[in-house]
This record gives structure tokens, sequence and C-alpha cells, in this order.
């Protein structure tokens, strides 16, 4: 665990470095970098400072017992996504403020390790961009105090724009449906000129320009996200499913680069390009807009914030657990499709009342206001919206002892 | 060896004692580590080899996995060689037998400097400023004129993140020490040789073809195979730099490339678990037997060729 930990904060350590270098003339440059601690701390930290104190005060006044955040103290652990460390940091910084006692751990292992951590009972939640599969919730039975199992809550939705690189279109956006980003991605469309993208855009001048797709060269959930959209808005197009590894399991073709600030750059670096990376960290490239239920929508974090509303709840286990089927082809134009939805997997019932009021508390915190807040000032993550934010309390609430 | 002939050493003080018990310690120490690298890769990455592929990603073997990443880490490794070996040995040379003392050791300091720089830097110096170069300049050029030849062919990235890219940077970061061995080998040249050579009426590069190059042939080769060495483990300028599919690609100019095993380990790591973790481990010791065998072969070499002074 240790040495993929480093080897991790390393990698990190190097996009952020790379990205200073590269593309830092703007204010996303530093606002998103893991590594880069003042920007993520400063705007979180005196925010909640004077909210949360009569936040939890008032609010689970109704509920059994739940100290006020700012008396408690403890160590929670977490670990898992690695797409939320930043938001993690923001988290960490805005609860700091809250709940001074405490100290919220989180180990950007990778979703995959988080939730088999989390199942082998090695942390006291995850960070995942997937829910629990069902059979990993069977096992999360045992490893949970009680019989209830495990809920997941979408708490981090990060917007995944489609950056590109046409200085000759001179500041128009560029529309572009479901089935042409596929086929562009899929090496079908490869000339900026086709047909199928005119079509998209008329009185848009396009050039006679090879289109070079840059697609992530490590594994990523944006990539996972991004392939799932394809998959599901168009899948005439796009065959491969939702994917986490390109070169392993996709169409090939196309260029790699490592990291979302690889893509990014690799993008600014040659015209022609495209590419699918977190929106907050595009920097002054155009973003396309995308085709949804008949019109085209530009990238907004509301518009990307409205993805978990039209989403299904995948039920089933317990009326608690807001695992969800994200739905990337909403009915209405107002709901941007391509995000990354991550989730914090805790158990339903704990052991110890101490551990339910940190998880509450701190569950509490990121889904409120200032915790949202708090993720899209250090990550640039997408608020969740006040219907979502009701649902959640509720699964929060239910969080208790074993017995 | 020769000491043990000496008879007068028999009386053995305290610091002889100590001093033998730390080097055999040293010794022993290093025979440990490199045991215990091979036994954890071996043993973690046993199940990547032979472990179920339905639960890993991609590949339907680990030899269609890995097989690509072998192609991948040797190609850029013999393309770095290509360009520094030539490279080193004339900048060794220049300093050891042309240039005028006080711009000798400058040279020769600014180049150990060199092997100072961390491949993160190398990497983004080489994405940042020498791919757009070579892509606005160089390559488009060799793409249209030389496409016959198949590792000029395809369309030329428009990043600059191929092949070339990464060979160029990893002869420039091997290029130190390269220079660095084949300049003490060169000096070491005994001044017999190269008067005598002089004396039978030789020019400066007779002398340096009949008395210098073939002296220091061994040290050269063994240089150039401890720069191979780095050049295959490289790990983060690779991963910068290269923009990798999978498959075997020869064109070097193309945004396809073949990985490298190091980079790919690297890319894959942080976001790998289950039996993902044991292939790539795996790959780690398929790394680690290819550079063994290029020492082996470059030790097999050294010893055939001209050994020095007892030629």
């Amino acid at each position: 665990m240790r040495f993929r930990t480093k080897r991790a904060v390393a990698v990190t350590a190097v996009a952020s470095l790379l990205f200073a270098a590269c593309g830092g003339d703007d204010d996303t440059a530093d606002a998103p970098a893991p590594a880069d601690e003042p920007a993520s701390t400063d705007a979180p930290a005196d925010e909640p400072a004077d909210e949360p104190a009569d936040e939890p005060a008032d609010e689970p006044a109704d509920e059994p017992a739940p100290a006020p955040a700012a008396e408690l103290s403890g160590t929670l652990i977490g670990a898992g996504a690695s797409s939320q460390a930043a938001a993690m940091q923001g988290w960490q910084a805005g609860f700091q403020a809250a709940a001074p006692g405490v100290t919220v751990e989180y180990d950007p292992i990778g979703s995959g390790g988080g939730r088999k951590q989390f199942l082998g009972g090695g942390s006291d939640f995850a960070g995942s961009d997937a829910a629990l599969k069902d059979e990993e919730w069977e096992s999360s039975k045992e490893v949970c105090a009680g019989d209830l199992g495990a809920i997941n809550l979408p708490h981090y939705i990060s917007p995944i724009a489609v950056p590109y690189n046409l200085p000759s279109l001179d500041g128009t956006t560029l529309n572009l449906s479901p089935e042409v980003i596929a086929g562009i991605f899929a090496n079908e469309i490869t000339n900026w000129s086709d047909a199928a993208i005119a079509a998209d855009n008329p009185g848009v001048d396009l050039p006679d320009l090879a289109i070079n797709p840059v697609h992530r060269a490590d594994e990523s959930g944006t990539t996972e996200n991004f392939t799932d959209y394809m998959a599901q808005a168009a899948p005439d197009v796009w065959t491969y499913g939702a994917i986490e590894a390109w070169d392993a399991d996709g169409p090939g073709g196309g260029e790699g680069a490592p990291q979302t600030s690889g893509v990014v750059a690799a993008v600014a670096a040659g015209e022609g390009s495209i590419g699918y990376a977190d929106a907050s960290q595009i920097g002054d490239l155009p973003a396309a807009a995308v085709g949804v239920a008949g019109s085209f929508v530009e990238f907004s974090p509301e518009a990307a914030g409205r993805i978990v509303d039209a989403s299904e709840r995948t039920g089933g286990r317990n009326d608690y657990d807001f695992k969800i089927e994200v739905n990337r082809t909403p009915d209405s134009a107002d709901t941007y499709p391509i995000a990354l939805v991550s989730y914090h997997i805790v158990c339903l019932e704990y052991a110890d009342q101490e551990t339910v009021d940190l998880v509450k508390a701190f569950m509490t915190y990121v889904s409120s206001d200032e915790g949202q807040a708090a993720s899209a000032a250090s990550a640039g993550s997408a608020p969740i919206s006040p219907e979502v934010q009701a649902e959640i309390a509720k699964s929060i609430a239910a969080i208790s002892v074993a017995g | 060896m020769p000491s043990s002939t000496i008879t007068r050493a028999t009386v053995t003080r305290r610091g002889d004692r100590v001093f033998s018990g730390l080097s055999r310690g040293a010794g022993i120490a290093i025979l440990v580590i490199l045991a215990g690298v091979a036994t954890f890769l071996f043993v973690e990455g046993r199940a990547g080899i032979f472990g179920d592929t339905e639960e890993m990603s991609g590949s339907d073997s680990f030899l269609q996995y890995v097989g690509p990443l072998v192609f991948g880490t040797v190609f850029a490794a013999t393309l770095a060689l290509l360009f520094a070996a030539p490279l080193a040995v004339a900048v060794a040379l220049y300093i050891s037998h042309y240039a005028p003392r006080r711009l000798a050791q400058t040279l020769g300091y600014i180049i150990d400097l060199l092997a100072a720089i961390p491949s993160v830097v190398f990497g983004i110096w080489g994405i940042t400023v020498l791919a757009p170069l070579l892509t606005d300049n160089i390559y488009p050029w060799l793409n249209a004129n030389l496409d016959f030849i198949p590792f000029f062919s395809g369309t030329v990235s428009t990043s600059g993140r191929s092949m070339l890219t990464a060979g160029l940077v990893l002869a420039v970061m091997i290029l130190p020490i390269v220079t660095a061995i084949s300049r003490e080998v060169f000096l070491q040249t005994p001044r017999l040789h190269e008067e005598a050579s002089l004396a039978l009426g030789a020019t400066r590069w007779e002398m340096i073809r009949q008395a210098v190059i073939p002296y220091g042939r061994s040290g050269v080769i063994s240089g150039a195979m401890l720069g191979l060495g780095r050049a295959l483990g490289e790990t983060m300028a690779v991963a910068i730099i290269l923009s990798p599919s999978d498959g075997y690609f020869w064109s070097v100019l193309t945004n396809q490339n073949s990985n490298t095993i190091a980079s790919n380990i690297a890319l894959k790591f942080p976001e790998a678990y289950g039996l993902d973790v044991n292939r790539l481990i795996a790959t780690g010791l398929v790394l680690f037997a290819i550079t063994f065998v290029v020492n082996a072969l470059a030790r097999r070499i050294a010893n055939a060729g001209f050994s020095g002074a007892d030629g």
C-alpha cells in the first residue's frame, strides 16, 4: 500500500508540474493542481469557518444524539479514487475548520483499491468512481456492523469537457452530436471537414484538417465515464463499451497522453486535436457543445450537476443506497451529460458511536452547500442539486450504531 | 588476489579484519538486495503471468501483453544508444585529446552536470521544448522526403509525442554516463603508445585510431551498456513524452508507439488493482531479465574485445 501511495503522489506531482509548465497562464492552472496547498486551502478555509459551527447544531437536533462537529475528535480514514484527491483537499480543509478535533485521512490509491481496502476493513469510508458492485455489497455486510451493508453516496460530480484545438474557428463554439464524438474517437471520422461535423455546424467554415483524437494513456475514471457516455449515447458507433484502459480495450489509434494535464497539453500542442478532460483543467481551450435531446448544451457546472437528477437510482439493496445508473441521454436540454460521478461508500451501521458521529459529520459537511463549494474551489467540481442533497441527507441520517 | 602471495601480510591487525568484514558485508548485502528484488518480482508477478486473464483488463495472454512492451523498451533504448554513443565518443575524444586543458575541464563538469538532472525535468523539457521544435521543423521534412523508409512513414504526430522524440531525450539522458566513462578510458591510454604512433609519422587522427580507440574500446562498450541500462529502465521521461498504443509500431514519427515497460508501469500502477497489479509486476520481472541479459552480453563483448594494455 505504501509504495503505491508514493507512486500516486509522485505522478500527481509530476502532473501538476507539467501542467504548470505548459498551460499555466490563467487562474485555472493553480486551482486544481493537487500538490498546490494554498490554492485549495484558502477558499474553503475561511468560508465554512463560521457557517457549520451553527449548522450541525440546529439541523440534527431531532436526531438521536450526534454531537456537534466542533466537539468531535478522532481520525476518519478513507481511501480510494484519485479523482477525488483534489476535492478531498478542499473538504479536509473545510471540515478541519468546522471540526478542529477531527483528522480526515484520504489515501488516493484508486477506486478499485479503495473499495478493496474498505471491504477489508482497512478504512472507514471509500471514495470510488464506481458504486459497489452486487457481490461487493454482499461482502460489505461482513465488514460493516449489523447486516445492512454499505451505501453509496454520489458526492462528487466532475464534468468532463471535450476541448479542441481549431484556431481557424475563431471563437465559434463547435457543436458535436454524440454520434460525431463517438465517430471521431473510434477513428471513423478523420477530417474536420467531414459532412457529419458540418451537419451539426451549419454556417461554420470547417478546415480541411486531419483530426487527432487524444485519449488518456493511463487508466482513468475520466476515460471510463467518457466511453460510457459514448456507449450510451451513440451505441451504434462506439461499440467498445465503457472502458478504463484505452490502449488495452479501445479502438486503437489516436494519441495517448498521461494524466489530465498531459491530454490538455497534447490538445493545446497540435492543431486539429480533440480530447476529453476534467472541465476545470482545460484552461483557454474551447470546449464543444454536446448534443442532448435535439439541441446542443455547452458545459456549465449547473448543467453538469443535473446529471444525477436525470439518472435513475438503481435500488434493490435498501432505501438509503444512492447508487445511480448515470443517464447519458437526458430528456431535457439543460443537462450536460458527460460527467464523472464519484461516490463515497460508507457503512449504514458501524460498531461504535464515535465512528458513526465522525462519518455522519463529515458526510453531512461534504454534501452541504459549503462542502460542495469547497470541492468546486479546489477541484472544479459541479454541485449536486438541492433535491439530491435532501435525499442524501436522509441516507446520512440513517447511519447508526449496530444493534 | 596478488596480495595473498605476499607473505609479509600474515600478521593481521584489527583494522584489517574490520575492513575485510565491512567490504565482505557490502558484497553480501548487494547480493541479498538483488535476490530480494528478484524474489519479490517473481512471487508477486507469478499470478500476473499464470493468472486468469479474464480478470485482467485487455490482452488474452501475458505474452500478448508484454510483447509490445518489450519491443517498445528495446526500440526506444536502441534509438537512444544509436544517437548517444557516437556523440559521446566524439565528445570524450575532444575532451581527452583535442580541447585545451582548461576548456576540457569545464566541459567535463558540464557534462557530468547533465547526469544530475532528474529525468522528470528531461521529460518536461522534451515535451514542452524539444517536441514542438522537431514537429515544426524536422519531422514533416523526414516524413515528406524519406517516407519510403518504414521508420519515417505514417502520419506525423501533431504534438511530437513520438518514438523519435523519446529516443532523442533518452539519448541526451544517457550521454553523460557514456561520455564520462569513455573520457576516463581515453585519458588512460598509455603515453608510450601515443608517442610511438606519433613518432612513426601518424597524424593526431591516425594516432587516435591506432592507439586510443583500440585501447579504450572495451571501456566505451561498458559505458554504452551502462547507458543502455539506464535507457531501458527510464520511466518518467518516457511516460511524459511517448504517446502509447497497443501493438508493434516501427514508425518513429506517429502517435502510434509501443510503450516501454517502465513507462507502462508508471502509467498504470496508480489505478491498477487485483491481478492487473501482478501483471504489471510481472512486466517488471521481464525488464529485470532484459537488463540482466544486456549486462551479461556487454561483459562478454568487453572481455572478448581488445583488452587495454595487454594487446
